[in-house]
This record gives structure tokens, C-alpha cells and sequence, in this order.
């Protein structure tokens, strides 16, 4: 991976929903091998935050920067460099594990079923690879998600409330992804209520009501 | 390395028909919907045989516009709904292509199925074989134009809980050109009269919508996406 230290930046951010004014003038910067852990109390605007900072939620005010480029400025171009797991699976319940992974990730870039087999291996769901979405538990399609970021091999991971219906074993495992992902020269974003157990650089924002 | 648009079309391409298969209900439904509803015309009106022929450009057409409704409501809907759409948004694939791709895909499994099934209400309605090839050319275009004008409804629609309602009124008075110069097209044909002036038409819209709707439905779908 490589990406220059100018990173992930946002400034300034706000953001109405209505009349209520959920994100005031966030601000942060986050460089390669960091981790920024966002929390806060329940409707605060962490998930607003990461769309934000995907593109796809235009900040009424305020600017989301990547290598030192605003990012509506080549907003397809960061759009590949990224992952983003919503606090949904996002995942096709009629389609297999494997399917799914194959259509999200193919359009990021070539791979081919091993590379996908792998990843859910990784994750700890290769004996579902080919059972459809429909018939894994709440945690094993959260651990397709995870394998679907991994696959992506992407620098930016933005990771919304990613610990959910994860088991102890489960939740150490994404814990040990994130560690190698920042580790490997990758940035991360991550939504999470608790404490993030990870020997990297983590920084933390909290967002109040 | 990199996806090229051509694959990542082919791919979500792929991707739509694979879950159109796996629900063979949702397929069957519209193409159902038509036959029904073409055969319920004459067993209510009890007509002759020539007036049947008479009725039958209309009919189909009506029949033809409102089964590729029923399918519409899902072109988008179901991938927001389970946070798909997302993910596809942000493949860096550019949303325009993700959604001529699916509209291109959704064309597939229910306008030019109606096609294919045609024959079969025309023979029931007494449709000389002769206008078989005018009435089906004349479908696809109407379809095809159809599908762009849904996509924009349904972009627009997503968030809405009755959106298939408001998809309708939206969709319908714009399908109207359609209705009028298909039909045309397929009376004619009937008849022997020269069917070129209402395909042209046909035609022509088929080529306005898919050069401008899909931008349109892109602008449609990323407001509804924030």
C-alpha cells in the first residue's frame, strides 16, 4: 500500500438534518497507520460522519480532503481506494457468500475466486462460501462483510459499528484485520461504542450531542 | 488492477439477471399480469371476432405498459433497502454506469420477456401474423423507452414507503406518446397502412430517454442516496 502522508482529512464538517444540526464543524486528520475511533452517545452523527467522508452525504459546509485533494474533486478515483462497511451487511440474501463478495469487489478490481475464498477463510466464514446470505446468522454475514473489506485491498477502511454480533473470537479476529491493516500502511475510520483493544496508533474523536 | 467499464457493466449485468433467477416469481409476475389482463378484454366485452381485431393494438399496449410497471418499484428499491445501493455507489465505478447497467438488466427480464410473449396474446387476439414483426419491434422500443423513463421514478421514489403509487404517476403521463404511437404503429400493421411515421416516433423517444434519462436517474438517485 502506498499512500502519501497527506492521508484522510476533514475540516470543518457540517451537517442539517431537518432543523437539527447533527455534525458542527467536525474536524480531523488522520495519516497512513492510524486509526481514528469514532464514538459518541446514539445519534450524535457518527454514521453521518462516515458518510461523509465516503462521498456519499455532501457536508452543507466544510471539506473532506484525501492526499491533499478535495474529494469532490475525483470522487470515483477515492471511491476505489476505499471500503466501507455500513452497520448493515449490505449483502444480497439471494445471492451465496462468494457471490456477493465476487459482484462487490469485481468492481473494485480483478480478482478471482481463490483470492475471494481466501478472504472469507480469513474471516473465518470459508465453509459458507457457497450457502446464500439468507441462511447465515447475524454474526457470519458480518464476517462476509468483513472478508468483502479485506478483499478490496483497499488503504481507506471506514467501519461502521463493525463489533456488532460478533463473538468474543469474532471480534478479536477483526480486531488482529485492523491491527495488520494499519500496520500495512493503511488508514482506518472506525465506528465502535467500546474501547478499541489494537496496539496501533489509534486517535480518538467523540462526538456529543 | 483496475475494472474498465466494460467489465464492471458486464458484471452488474450479471449480477441483476443472476438475482432475477433466483426469484423466478418476481419474473413470471408481470409477464403473468399480461397474458391475464389481455385475455380478461374480450371474455368482458363479448365481442365478435373483427371487433376483436379492432380493440387488440390497445389492449396489448395498455397491458404491455402496466405489467412493466409492476416490475419497476424494484429496480433500486430492494438494493437500498438491504444497503447494496451503497456499496455499488461506492465501487468507483461512477453511478451512471451502475445505473444504465441495471436498467439495461431490468430491460432484459421484463420488457424484452413481454416481447418474446407477445405473439402468444396477439395470436389470442386475433393479430394477423403479418403485423407480428411491427408489434414487436414497436414493443421493444416502447418498453426499452419505458425502463429509462421508470429509472428516473424509481431513483426518485426510493425513500418513499408507497413509492410504487407515486412511480405510477409519475411514470404513465409521460408513457402516454407511447401508448398512442404503439398502438398506432400496431393498428396499421393490421390494416397493411404504412406503419413507418409511428415508429419513427417510437423511435425517436427511445433514443431522447436513453441519452439523457440516465442522467437524470443518476441526479435522482444521488439525492435520494444522501
Amino acid at each position: 500500500m502506498n499512500i502519501a502522508p497527506a492521508g484522510l482529512e476533514f475540516e470543518k464538517v457540517h451537517v442539517w438534518r431537518g432543523d437539527r444540526h447533527v455534525l458542527q464543524g467536525v474536524s480531523a486528520h488522520i495519516r497512513p497507520r492510524e486509526l481514528l475511533h469514532i464514538s459518541g452517545p446514539n445519534g450524535t452523527g457518527k454514521t453521518t460522519l462516515l458518510r461523509v467522508v465516503c462521498g456519499l452525504l455532501r457536508p452543507e459546509q466544510g471539506s473532506v480532503s484525501w492526499l491533499g485533494r478535495s474529494i469532490t474533486t475525483f470522487r470515483t478515483e477515492y471511491q476505489a481506494a476505499l471500503a466501507y462497511a455500513s452497520h448493515e451487511p449490505a449483502l444480497k440474501s439471494d445471492l451465496t457468500a462468494l457471490e456477493n463478495l465476487r459482484f462487490a469487489v469485481g468492481l473494485k478490481r480483478r480478482i478471482t475466486a481463490d483470492e475471494l475464498r481466501a478472504a472469507l477463510n480469513r474471516t473465518g466464514v470459508g465453509a459458507c462460501a457457497d450457502l446464500p446470505a439468507r441462511v447465515l446468522s447475524a454474526g457470519q454475514r458480518r464476517r462476509v462483510a468483513m472478508a468483502r473489506v479485506l478483499a478490496m485491498n483497499a488503504s481507506v477502511w471506514l467501519l461502521d459499528e463493525p463489533y456488532t454480533n460478533l463473538d468474543a473470537s469474532g471480534a478479536e479476529l477483526l480486531s488482529g484485520l485492523l491491527h495488520a491493516h494499519v500496520e500495512g500502511g493503511g488508514l482506518a475510520l472506525v465506528v465502535a461504542h467500546h474501547d478499541l483493544a489494537i496496539p496501533c496508533g489509534i486517535r480518538r474523536l467523540e462526538l456529543n450531542s | 488492477m483496475s475494472v474498465g467499464a466494460g467489465q464492471a457493466f458486464v458484471l452488474i449485468v450479471q449480477r441483476e439477471l443472476c438475482l432475477s433467477f433466483r426469484r423466478p416469481e418476481q419474473l413470471f409476475q408481470p409477464l403473468v399480469f399480461f397474458l391475464i389482463v389481455t385475455t380478461l378484454f374480450p371474455l368482458g366485452l363479448s365481442l365478435q371476432l373483427s371487433q376483436l381485431r379492432d380493440i387488440a393494438p390497445g389492449v396489448l399496449w395498455v397491458a404491455a405498459l402496466l405489467s412493466s410497471l409492476l416490475s419497476l418499484d424494484s429496480l433500486f428499491k430492494s438494493d437500498a433497502d438491504d444497503g447494496t445501493l451503497e456499496q455499488l455507489a461506492l465501487s468507483g465505478q461512477g453511478l451512471t454506469l451502475i445505473v444504465v447497467a441495471k436498467t439495461c438488466a431490468h430491460w432484459l427480464v421484463t420488457g424484452l420477456a413481454l416481447v418474446v410473449v407477445s405473439p402468444i396474446v396477439a395470436t389470442a387476439l386475433d393479430i394477423p401474423t403479418g403485423a407480428f414483426e411491427t408489434m414487436m419491434l414497436s414493443l421493444t422500443l416502447g418498453t426499452l423507452t419505458l425502463s429509462w423513463l421508470g429509472a428516473i421514478g424509481a431513483g426518485l421514489t426510493i425513500g418513499l414507503r408507497r413509492g410504487n403509487v407515486l412511480l405510477s404517476l409519475i411514470v404513465l403521463p409521460l408513457a402516454t406518446p407511447l401508448l398512442i404511437f404503439g398502438a398506432a404503429a400496431t393498428e396499421r400493421a393490421i390494416s397493411g397502412t404504412s406503419t413507418v411515421g409511428a415508429l419513427y416516433f417510437l423511435a425517436a423517444l427511445c433514443v431522447f430517454t436513453c441519452t439523457l434519462a440516465p442522467f437524470a436517474a443518476t441526479a435522482a438517485l444521488r439525492i435520494t442516496l444522501e
